[in-house]
């Protein structure tokens, strides 16, 4: 009788683990149609939304005609964020509903890895949604999301960073508060939008929400969307403000999560909490 | 009980205070490697907090938990691997297959032969037609059963088990005992168990520690403790105790 173990430590471990969590998630995902479906769905109709309000406006708006992906663009982006958001929190979520966390917690998963494997599947999430949606924008408005080109992939990591932040945030809260605080999971991301300037430049903003916005990650790359649509320039402050507040963000979220993991070991509500 | 020079757990004045409530309090044992101990006592005796404490699930208010010469406080990452429970207080994901939570919990352990000791488990409990359905689907007894499983996919050398044959029928029960007990007798591993199943305690344990209001009111093998109670069986042990005053 000796079930043979891999090694406890070193990286292999480590991915080990953060492949069983994403294969934990993915299992539920990815054998349920309703699941993948629900996860395309919004992005994929706020998507058309802005689409025909883009047509609508083109013949009036002169800024639609040298950048007719304004509205569409923002919108994918800002799923982007919103996915990568949920991807954190109705991740941590779902292991309470289940009632998992005391599992999870008595095996060697590291906290790390537990948040690694949040982050992986808010990813995945964000691919599967924004990614049916773009496949809509091209089939449907011949609108393809690569036309940003290369800063694509920096806006892509910069608002998908700074939803793992949301994310992180609103788990910490749930786990504080109790499954009574869910809802935060779906609504907390819309405190911020307003003042992300998804769908209009900063500067129309009162001066108070502009000192607010300037110390979002989100709101400089929606400039930075807008610069590169209008002005054709990638505006490297922009990016670089936004990377900068990101890590902020992210480490702040990582250290709240590990507080209210901490907080629930001393009530002992890793074992009681769920449905 | 204390003195072990090889405990499989040593646990020094143990406190645990939610506010003013004491759930635990000033609790001291040892276990020696291979035996199988229970921890009896009333509903909220503090069975279960002191087994979630063990398990690093809750941060004692105060007092050192030694696990197979881990320091659980300190260093519970080093031992974790080797250590496993169930518990009616934790549950499975529901749409998940059988299948899929063992894997999933056997790459979290790090098995080597995953499909090989999941196959071995499902033959041992009966679990070979359930693997492909949703954990969510099977009965209490099911779920127990699987459950069971779960806690010995890594073969641990520590297993602690909180109510583990509550919702199994007597044959059930029965088979999930003799199982236990021949791991127990083969892997050489150390079992502490809450329980409420007096039968299964004298059948299955080399000694018990009786709890009430969070402290320790008696320990001893259990034909001792009938004997020193005077007593027909275990029974009657508990609810003497459990009926006396509070410490």
């Amino acid at each position: 009788m000796s079930t043979a173990l891999y090694p406890q430590t070193g990286i292999a471990a480590c991915a080990r683990r953060v492949r069983a969590m994403v294969r934990r998630h993915a299992y539920l995902l990815l054998k349920s149609w309703p699941r993948l479906v629900s996860t395309m769905y919004y992005p994929t109709v706020t998507m058309v939304l802005w689409a025909f309000i883009t047509v609508y406006l083109r013949p009036s708006a002169s800024f639609l005609h040298d950048a007719p992906g304004f509205f569409i663009g923002a919108v994918l982006l800002w799923d982007v964020l919103y996915r990568g958001q949920l991807g954190v929190s109705v991740t941590f979520i779902e292991e309470l509903y289940a009632r998992n966390l005391g599992n999870l917690f008595v095996s060697p998963l590291r906290l790390g890895e537990f948040i690694a494997g949040q982050l992986a599947l808010s990813v995945v999430r964000a691919l599967i949604g924004v990614g049916g949606a773009c496949v809509f924008a091209y089939l449907l408005f011949r609108y393809s999301i690569f036309s940003f080109g290369f800063p694509l992939i920096a806006f892509f990591v910069l608002l998908i960073g700074f939803g793992w932040a949301i994310g992180l945030v609103v788990s910490s809260i749930i786990l504080r508060a109790g499954l009574g605080a869910e809802e935060l999971a779906w609504a907390a991301i819309f405190l911020v939008a307003p003042v992300s300037g998804v769908y209009y430049p900063i500067a129309v903003l009162p001066p108070w929400m502009q000192a607010v916005a300037a110390i979002l990650p989100s709101a400089h790359v929606f400039e930075g969307m807008r610069a590169l649509l209008l002005q054709h320039e990638f505006r490297w402050d922009q990016f670089w403000w936004a990377a900068g507040l990101d890590v902020l963000y992210y480490g702040l979220g990582v250290v709240l999560f590990r507080a209210a993991v901490a907080k629930a070991r001393e009530r002992g509500t890793l074992m009681s909490m769920g449905e | 009980m204390t003195g072990l020079a090889d405990a499989a757990i040593a646990v020094e004045g143990l406190r645990k205070h939610y506010g003013k409530i004491e759930a635990v309090r000033d609790v001291s044992f040892e276990i020696a490697r291979g035996t199988t101990v229970a921890l009896l006592g009333g509903n909220g005796a503090g069975k279960t907090t002191t087994l979630s404490m063990l398990l690093g699930l809750l941060t004692p208010t105060a007092g050192t938990i030694t696990v197979l010469g881990c320091d659980m406080l300190t260093r519970r990452y080093d031992v974790l691997p080797r250590i496993n429970f169930t518990s009616p207080y934790v549950d499975l994901p529901k749409r998940l297959t059988v299948r899929e939570n063992l894997m999933v919990f056997a790459d979290l352990y790090g098995l080597r032969d995953a499909r090989g000791r999941i196959g071995e488990l499902a033959r041992q409990f009966d679990l070979a037609d359930l693997l492909a359905r949703a954990y969510g689907s099977l009965s209490a007894g099911q779920r127990t059963r699987v459950s069971v499983a779960k806690a010995l996919l890594n073969e641990p050398e520590v297993l602690l088990l909180d109510e583990p044959t509550a919702s199994l029928d007597p044959d059930m029960g029965d088979r999930v005992r003799t199982y236990l007990e021949d791991y127990q007798r083969a892997s050489r591993c150390t079992m502490l168990l809450a329980s409420h199943n007096m039968g299964e305690v004298e059948r299955m344990c080399d000694e018990v520690i009786m709890l009430r209001a969070g402290v320790i009111v008696d320990a001893g093998a259990p034909e001792a403790l009938v004997a020193r109670y005077g007593r027909a069986d275990m029974e009657e042990v508990f609810l003497d105790i459990a009926r006396s005053a509070d410490p």
